[in-house]
């Protein structure tokens, strides 16, 4: 149980610098999340053509900033203010030194921002910069090179932030040598380790061949190898917007349910997991690609289908403490106990909804990972059907549920209304509900993802679940269901802002049933880890790199270029840029000289 | 370390429903003989299709009996040919490149499915049953008009195969 002193005091109290950032990170995710429900509403009633405000050929231009928007701003800036609270509050220390925290929260910033300006450019003719590229820029297809160049710097960026947290862990580890790793920092660790074993490839990608050849150092790239250094990435980066999602599934929802963690060696067991197995599958996503032999892609599916395995013991594990909750709060029977759970609070409902969509969206998944029923959903409107229900609720609604339990905690003040927050959630999972399954479906028709203009003038889908037009009404009727949750959510939080601080918010984490000291060492092994993942790495993945260099050369088999942008601008803005750079290096030289 | 009972229940039937799903994968690649789009084809330079024997002139060709092959080129934002013409009950192996950028070939409503990447050739073979008519469309992302990008494939009795003229070319 919680002493009485520290249930006194929140995080905001304890840490008000690390609260500041936090709070930073998580309003740079929420106005990203803002960005991407305008263009993800406009997306869906275009292509639904219930409304189209835009020219098709801008479609792209919608696509590409909802992508990114979502899965890159939205999940990575809350990614890296949930770690940062949770590094702190479980050491129970300062991050080593604020400065280096904000500079790669600079950095992401910045890195997001030239990015966006380079897509959203793409909306106005007089600039002549776009990157209608999606969020994974496929090459020969070519950006701008400040698209390129963005995200360089916001990876960078999120390597400094996990070497800060790195760094804070061995501190600590000097002043408690014989302790276990307690458990949220041990999921920050192991999330952090796959993620720079995974976004090295794309760092290789982008800096050896993409951005190179977007400001024509080079002539050509080779398709099929940039876009295996991006599914390398591209697959454990899910992983990435999940550990957060999962990290509230296992250490806050328990809590909220009034129960603990069932086992805290389980948890660390599925942690692990994710990093030994989550990198050597993205060959998954090219099931269909030529150039690849189908051994290759045979090995990606067996890894595929063992990584089903740590979310199959989540799903026992979180069920389990939220059952241990109800039933230590007089919940009874074999489905009574659901009776005495908090389904009033949002943060609850919501990670609940969410957690109950992860289950369809991994039935969903099992189909995609099968290689050969692949082949009837590959690129069909089945696949976003299929991640709108794991990244876009299960990691989403999670993110937004969590927040209203975390925000207090990181600013001492009450959510403006739990009513709102309430409805919130359950219109998500209503809007997901119907938007995702006529997705699923118009899929099975064979209605391509990624198009403005999902019917043709050369034949009619057939008749089938509905057919095609009544889906797209389920789908465009979802989407704005979803459209309206987001402006609540944002709407509470803002109304949020505005309250007056109040005291007695403070929230502790209650320690597991069966904690640390039941996890064999072996565990906290990390080194250990690592090394076995970089080795199954390199098994999965050496054998194919080397297969397609081979075939293709390292810069293609004579491909061109395609640029969505046009050039001549792009000297002049050099020309801009160079005597900015030179005042930028004056500034900090002068810097330099202050700081002595 | 502590598993509950329940737990290594759950753990054991996880494990079977992993082994399953290999288990329906692997019987489909190798019992009835599912292929895969695969690296069986050598690289192409997509900027001298034009030269190329098979994709200069994109076309359905007999290769024996009941054998057919269909030449197609994907570019933005078109296929060639337009319309692909192909005998009802017989076997046909689709060849499709691209000459510019990566593009999709997505036979509607069936699993007749492949990326086209230049300087790749995707090799699909399907058999084909009664005389319909099949939408043919790009399902991958491809520049401002992808939307725009679709093609047919015309299934035909053999005795109009024979008689359709020129245009397959
Ligand atoms: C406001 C709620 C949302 C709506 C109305 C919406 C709608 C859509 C639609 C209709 C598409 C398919 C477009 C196409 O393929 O032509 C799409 C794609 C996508 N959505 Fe959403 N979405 C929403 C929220 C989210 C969230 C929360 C995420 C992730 C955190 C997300 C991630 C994506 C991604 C990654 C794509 C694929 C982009 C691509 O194909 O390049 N969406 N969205
Ligand atoms: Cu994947
Ligand atoms: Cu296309």
């Amino acid at each position: 149980m919680s002493t009485a002193l520290e249930s006194e005091r929140t995080f905001v109290d304890k840490f008000p610098d690390e609260a500041r950032v936090v709070r930073a990170a998580f309003l740079s995710s929420f106005f990203a999340l803002f960005l991407g429900a305008v263009f993800g509403i406009i997306q869906t009633l275009h292509r639904t053509d219930v409304a189209r405000i835009i020219p098709s050929t801008d479609y792209y231009t919608v696509l590409t900033a909802h992508g990114v928007f979502m899965v890159i701003s939205f999940t990575i800036f809350f990614l890296v203010g949930l770690f940062t609270w949770a590094i702190t509050r479980s050491l129970d220390r300062p991050l080593l030194n604020i400065k280096i925290t904000w500079t790669w929260y600079g950095l992401m910033a910045t890195g997001m921002t030239l990015t966006g300006v380079s897509i959203l450019a793409g909306f106005v003719d007089s600039i002549d910069m776009s990157a209608d590229v999606l969020y994974t820029f496929y090459a020969p297809l070519q950006a701008h090179p400040l698209f390129y160049a963005g995200l360089v710097v916001f990876i960078v960026g999120t390597w400094i932030a996990g070497a800060d947290w790195f760094r804070t862990f061995l501190a600590w580890r000097r002043d408690h040598p014989d302790e276990r790793i307690p458990l949220q920092t041990f999921m920050v660790l192991t999330t952090m380790t796959m993620w720079y074993i995974a976004s090295s490839a794309v760092a290789a990608s982008v800096l050896l061949f993409l951005l190179p050849w977007s400001l024509g150092f080079i002539d050509q790239v080779n398709p099929t190898l940039t876009r295996t250094l991006f599914w390398f990435f591209g697959h454990p980066v899910v992983y990435f917007w999940l550990m957060p999602a999962y990290m509230l599934w296992y250490t806050v929802l328990p809590k909220i349910a009034g129960g603990r963690l069932f086992s805290d060696p389980l948890a660390r067991v599925v942690f692990v997991l994710f990093v030994l197995l989550s990198t050597p599958v993205g060959i998954h996503h090219q099931y269909l690609d030529p150039g690849i032999a189908e051994g290759f892609k045979f090995i990606s599916m067996t890894n595929t289908m063992f990584l089903l395995l740590p979310s199959l013991l989540t799903a026992f594990t979180v069920v389990a403490s939220v059952e241990y909750g109800a039933r230590k709060n007089g919940g009874t029977g074999l489905l009574g106990w659901l009776t005495h759970l908090p389904w009033r609070k949002p943060e609850f409902t919501g990670m609940m909804l969410a957690g109950l969509m992860f289950a369809a969206g991994g039935f969903s998944g099992m189909v995609n990972a099968g290689m050969n029923i692949n082949y009837l959903i590959h690129n069909t409107l089945w696949v976003p059907g299929h991640f709108h229900l794991t990244v876009g609720t299960a990691v989403a609604l999670t993110m937004m549920a969590g927040t209203y339990w975390l925000w207090p905690q990181i600013s001492n003040k009450p959510i403006y209304s739990s009513q709102i927050g309430l409805f919130q959630v359950v219109l998500w999972f209503i809007g997901m509900a119907l938007m995702s399954n006529a997705m699923h479906a118009q899929g099975l028709l064979g209605v391509p993802r990624r198009t403005a203009e999902p019917e043709y003038s050369g034949f009619d889908y057939p008749t089938m679940f509905g057919g095609f037009e009544e889906l797209n009404i389920q789908i465009a009727i979802g989407g704005t269901l979803l459209f309206v949750s987001t402006i609540l959510f944002l709407g509470n939080l803002v109304l949020t802002m505005g309250n007056p601080t109040a005291s007695g918010l403070a929230e502790t984490l209650p320690t597991p049933v069966s904690g640390p000291e039941d996890a064999p060492q072996v565990l906290d092994n990390l080194r250990l880890w690592v090394s076995i993942a970089l080795t199954l790495v390199v098994l999965a993945y050496a054998l194919p790199l080397a297969a397609i260099i081979n075939r293709g050369g390292l810069l293609g088999p004579g491909v061109g270029t395609y640029p969505v942008w046009l050039a001549p601008l792009f000297d002049a803005l050099a020309d801009a840029a160079a005597p900015l750079l030179g005042a930028v290096t004056d500034a900090s030289a002068a810097l330099v000289e202050v700081g002595r | 370390m502590h598993i509950h009972a329940y737990e290594k229940l759950w753990l054991a039937l996880s494990i079977v429903l992993i082994l399953a799903l290999i288990g329906t994968v692997t019987y489909g690649a190798v019992g009835p003989g599912v292929a895969m789009v695969a690296d069986s084809q050598s690289t192409i330079d997509p900027a001298a299709l034009d030269e190329d024997e098979r994709f200069s002139e994109p076309r359905v060709e007999q290769v024996g009996e009941n054998e057919y092959e269909a030449y197609v080129v994907a570019r933005q934002f078109g296929f060639q040919p337009d319309p692909i013409v192909v005998p009802a009950n017989s076997t046909v192996t689709f060849y499709v490149t691209s000459a510019d950028v990566i593009h999709g070939f997505e036979v509607v409503g069936t699993s007749a499915n492949t990326m086209v990447v230049p300087g790749e050739v995707s090799e699909i073979t399907v058999e084909t049953d009664e005389p319909t008519e099949y939408g043919i469309v790009c399902n991958e992302y491809c520049g401002a008009g992808h939307h725009v990008m679709q093609g047919k494939l015309h299934v035909v009795s053999q005795s109009q195969f024979e008689n359709r003229g020129g245009d397959s070319a």
